[in-house]
């Protein structure tokens, strides 16, 4: 089974390449834009199961997202 | 297993660790011999056991390539179980700058870095004011002193909640700030946007330290700066008084 995790900065921290983007996307014509926030997508694939929902969401705890500072949140897509 | 040449009872001997990545050890590991009565050696991330060591140095660099997040990779280290023990025990942990990313990620300091606000790396000389003197780490500095120390970083933007925060400053356990050349803690002496404009900060127990710049790039006349000295006579000092 494969496993999609979005990992994204903790809303009220500050994202620089966030704010970057934010303000390039007025030169560019699209007004009215605001935040901006950059993350990360990562896929894996795992045995299929009952315990895949948990033991994905201890690898965001355990290494893939740092909770300090970032959220998490995934799903879980049958092959 | 037998001290090494360099080392002897006398000593204070600095462990410092060599992750795949690192780059600043060989200067570490140089700076502390130049002291006298102090001995480094390295320390293989693969160890499993840390002995004969007064003090375990977590160098610069680029662990495990920054993959994921800066330090992530390298708290996984085998030898991290060690030093998170070593810890434990009372035994003095530094990090200096990837060394304090990895201290972060592996929970052994409170807190965590994201990238500079100004999205660049930074690579120059700042000022640092001495906000804590009655450290390990600082003893042989003054409070307010203002230091000057190189940095050489992306990631050295420092957060911690507010809870976080608000006992950092009640415990003293931030050591040094980023200042202007007066002293003054300003926003735009701040290179990197850390909260507080923190640059080292300590665990709640005192025996574990880390900050970004980098203090053994201004340990000999040699390179441009003596200011880092004092910063390793302060560990040293507390060792040998911690003997006595």
């Amino acid at each position: 089974m494969k496993a999609k995790v979005y990992i994204t900065p903790k809303a009220g921290i500050l994202d620089p390449q966030g704010v970057t983007i934010e303000r390039s996307l007025p030169a560019l014509g699209f007004e009215g834009v605001h935040n901006v926030r950059v993350g990360k997508y990562i896929e894996l694939e795992l045995p299929a199961g009952d315990g895949a929902a948990e033991a994905v969401d201890q690898m965001c705890q355990k290494l893939l997202a740092n909770p300090i500072i970032e959220d998490f949140e995934f799903e879980l897509v049958p092959e | 297993m037998a001290a090494s040449s360099q080392t002897s009872v006398e000593t204070v001997r600095f462990g410092v660790v060599v992750f795949p990545g690192s780059n600043c050890d060989a200067d570490s590991y140089d700076m502390v011999n130049t002291f006298p009565g102090a001995g480094a050696r390295y320390l293989w991330h693969k160890d499993t056991v840390i002995e004969d060591v007064d003090c375990v140095f977590l160098p610069g660099g680029f662990s495990y390539g920054d993959y994921l997040r800066c330090g992530a990779i390298a708290r996984f280290s085998p030898i991290m179980a060690a030093v998170r023990d070593f810890a434990a025990a009372g035994g003095l942990v530094i990090g200096i700058c990837n060394g304090f990313q990895i201290l972060l990620e592996a929970g052994l300091l409170p807190g965590a870095m994201h990238q500079n606000e100004g999205l660049k790396f930074i690579c120059k000389l700042v000022s640092l004011r001495v906000e804590n003197a009655g450290t390990p780490f600082t003893s042989a500095y003054e409070k307010h002193q203002v230091v000057k120390i190189p940095v050489a970083h992306h990631e050295g933007n420092y957060f911690i909640d507010d809870e976080g925060m608000a006992a950092l400053e009640a415990n003293g356990q931030i050591l040094f700030r980023y200042c202007d050349d007066d002293g003054e803690v300003t926003a735009a002496a701040n290179p990197n946007g850390s909260l507080g404009s923190i640059a080292g900060i300590c665990n709640a127990e005192g025996n574990v330290f880390g900050m970004m710049p980098h203090p053994e790039r201004v340990s000999d006349a040699i390179v441009g700066g003596t200011d880092g000295r004092a910063f390793f006579q302060s560990i040293i000092d507390s060792v040998l008084e911690g003997r006595e």
